[in-house]
């Protein structure tokens, strides 16, 4: 018990020792903070659905949760059910398998809701494109309010996303 | 812990002695140089296939893989089987159209979804000639995506497919019924509740208790082994990059390794070297993650917080040293693309050496944590016996005592100039699996010291030169979750005409199915993670 509170007491406070490159997260995030607070009140609940990524993208997402990005203080948080989401962050290809899940994860979400692709996967299709198995780009099966590139995109890329998205509203 | 040594792969034979085993039981032997890398390959007569399973499962043989390839007439399957130094390829040869197989099945439970999945890709039926032998007919892999009668893999089959503009949802796949009174069911997925790959769980229990589980997976399938077809080596390289995001390294390293056995192409010392260090960089990234998540699953944020901090600051410098935080697309044909400078050697070690600080105080905390180790003890247990039987891989084994590791069994460069520890314990709990992957982080730690003290000198790569006629290749790599299996054949213009990539999660996935037993259902996400079975690179 005490080892645990010495370590932890010893390790500090994680979001305030960042070097340079934080600042860009606190300042993407406290902007992420004032459009939430116009276009959805005081938080922003995520649900996110891999719609048949190769699991690199929902690593990131894991990451913008640790110490460093902490997504929570900007009132960014993760929620289980899609019927207390505003936004549903969807990742990979949409493989046909998971066309319905998708389209039903959707409709179970309350409006106004926000949808962002992340990753060139979700975005365009990626390396898998549309075949046999794959839908391809998210926004060939529901609505898309905005792309977040890159393979997967890095913790920051996640959060200058979600504001992109809440700006367009 | 780690007291008694129980090394059950020992009592396996060499894979000469198997083909002698085989040859002197009845299944008569011929040797097929085709396929390139260091495995044996035999091809035997398809009506013996059942019987040299037999044989082999006899003899404590591990059962790895099975795959086909269609050249038409013919469907050419393979199925690869470990014996204590490494892997034989057993191969034969069914008709296109109507082919079938005796099962494996009967004599190793680890065949049964991989043939399933033949059926749903290829078409080749399995029987069984063993009155007593129940096999499961049920599709695998296939949802609703395209017909039962219509196999992707075969070549007639194009990659677009037939597909409605609307897949309807697996409804009709037949769970195996729960009965009797007070039982009931928990359907869970394909959309799961925390930040994790879709799939679907189908519970009953009773209670508290769950009584069994079973998994429909196939969710994430996106056609990976038809999209390789066509391509060239570096196309397929970028594939097999993606087959499961979290171990990128081992499935490119697999992937370029099966190319480069079949076009005889040979990675400089340094690349190599480069390559092992990515791998063991992405071992003890997941392992970090893993382990913090595990505690978290029963209420240990600390854990979390902290192994969280440690994987990050590990993934930052992936970024620096190698310009992406999860090391995708540097292992190429033919070596790696990027070079390591004095500097960053020097920036690595001190990684090395501060992570494995953290650590020295860090891991006892959690072992010796008495509410913490109160709930990962004894839940979920995999016996030796089960892991053995059903053909477990990887920590999910060795933390059960049955301690497969291709880096110590089948060295492949640069793993054959060094001594590899291979941790495992006895218990086969959760506890026993997180332990196992503490102390595999140690033996990474040192494994990269040695590496990058030694770097040889030289190129990073060489050029992938284009073959001259159509050849293929077997690569064979240990993943931080287990042994990876890939085959590749490339035709006569160097185009991938198959690529087969085996995640070790096809042999973990079922271990999940058998340690659940018993266990309560809050408890089924700590087991799942503890076991952490790859969605994508099972569904392909
Ligand atoms: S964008 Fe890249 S990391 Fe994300 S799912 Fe696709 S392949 Fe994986």
């Amino acid at each position: 018990m005490f080892d645990v509170l010495r370590k932890s007491l010893k390790t500090g406070c994680l979001t305030e020792k960042l070097p340079v490159r934080d600042e860009a997260v606190s300042k993407a995030g406290t902007a992420c903070q004032k459009e939430i607070a116009r276009v959805f009140g005081k938080s922003m609940a995520v649900r996110m659905v891999d719609a048949g990524s190769c699991n690199g993208c929902e690593l990131e997402m894991h990451a913008v949760n640790n110490g460093f990005y902490d997504i929570e203080r900007f009132g960014i948080h993760f929620v289980a059910s899609p019927r207390h989401a505003d936004m549903l962050l969807v990742t990979g290809p949409v493989s046909r398998h998971m066309q319905a899940a998708l389209k039903r994860t959707y409709d179970a979400t309350p409006s106004p809701k926000l949808v962002i692709a992340m990753g060139d996967c979700a975005a365009c299709g990626g390396e898998f494109g549309v075949s046999y198995a794959s839908c391809g780009a998210v926004s060939n099966v529901i609505p898309v309010d905005a792309v977040v590139p890159g393979c997967p995109p890095t913790p920051l890329q996640l959060l200058e996303g979600i504001l992109t998205a809440l700006r367009r509203r | 812990m780690n007291k008694i040594v129980n090394q059950g792969q020992l009592e396996a034979p060499t894979v000469d002695a198997l083909v002698d085993l085989l040859n002197r039981s009845g299944v008569p032997t011929t040797d097929v140089t085709e396929i390139k890398g260091r495995a044996r390959t035999v091809a035997i007569e398809s009506k013996l296939w059942g019987k040299a399973a037999a044989v082999a499962s006899r003899h404590h043989v591990r059962w790895s893989a099975v795959w086909g390839e269609h050249r038409p007439p013919e469907i050419y399957v393979t199925a690869a089987l470990a014996g204590v130094n490494g892997h034989l390829l057993l191969r034969t040869t069914v008709p296109d159209v109507g082919g079938e197989l005796p099962s494996q099945t009967p004599y190793y439970p680890a065949a049964n979804r991989p043939e399933r999945y033949l059926h749903d890709m290829f078409g080749v039926r399995r029987f069984t000639d063993q009155p007593d032998v129940f096999l499961d007919e049920r599709r695998w892999m296939r949802h609703q995506a395209w017909k039962a009668d219509q196999h992707p893999l075969l070549k007639s089959f194009p990659v677009a497919g037939k597909p409605l503009d609307e897949t309807p949802p697996d409804c009709e796949y037949v769970f195996v019924p729960a009965e009797g009174e007070g039982v009931y069911e928990i359907p869970v997925g394909p959309v799961h509740a925390g930040i994790i790959e879709p799939g679907h769980f189908r519970f009953n229990a009773m209670g508290e208790d769950i009584l069994s589980l079973e998994q429909h997976l196939g969710y994430v399938h996106k056609g990976i082994e038809k999209l390789a077809e066509g391509r060239d080596v570096h196309g397929l390289a970028r594939l097999a990059a993606r087959v499961s995001g979290d171990s990128t390294v081992a499935h490119s390293w697999a992937a370029c390794q099966a190319c480069e056995n079949a076009a005889d192409v040979t990675v400089p010392k340094r690349g190599l070297a480069i390559r092992a260090i990515l791998a063991e960089r992405e071992r003890i990234a997941n392992h970090l993650g893993d382990i913090g998540a595990c505690c978290n699953d029963v209420g240990f944020p600390f854990a979390l917080v902290q192994f969280g901090r440690l994987r990050e600051l590990w993934q930052r410098q992936n970024a620096t040293v190698f310009g992406h935080r999860f090391m995708m697309d540097v292992v190429t044909p033919g070596g790696v693309t990027r070079d390591i400078s004095p500097e960053h050697v020097t920036l690595l070690r001190d990684g090395i050496a501060q992570l494995r600080r953290e650590l020295d105080e860090l891991l006892p905390l959690l072992f010796e944590y008495p509410s913490l180790q109160d709930r990962l003890r004894t839940t979920g247990i995999l016996s030796l016996e089960t892991a053995r039987r059903i053909g477990a891989v990887g920590y999910v084994a060795r933390a059960s005592g049955e301690c497969w590791d291709l880096r110590r069994d089948a060295p492949y460069a640069p793993y054959d100039k060094v001594t590899v520890k291979v941790p495992h314990s006895v218990e086969g709990d959760v506890a026993g699996r997180v332990h196992v992957r503490g102390e595999e982080i140690y033996v990474s730690l040192d494994l990269l010291d040695s590496f990058l003290l030694q770097l040889p000198t030289g190129a990073i790569k060489t050029d992938f030169h284009p073959v001259k006629a159509a050849c293929s290749g077997i690569g064979l790599v240990e993943g931080w979750r287990g042994e990876i299996v890939s085959y590749v054949a490339l035709d006569a213009h160097g185009k991938v005409s198959r690529y087969f990539p085996r995640d070790p999660s096809w042999l973990t996935w079922p271990a999940l199915e058998a340690l659940i037993g018993g266990v309560i259902v809050p408890d089924f996400p700590l087991c799942n993670k503890s076991v952490n079975g790859s969605y994508s690179g099972h569904d392909l």
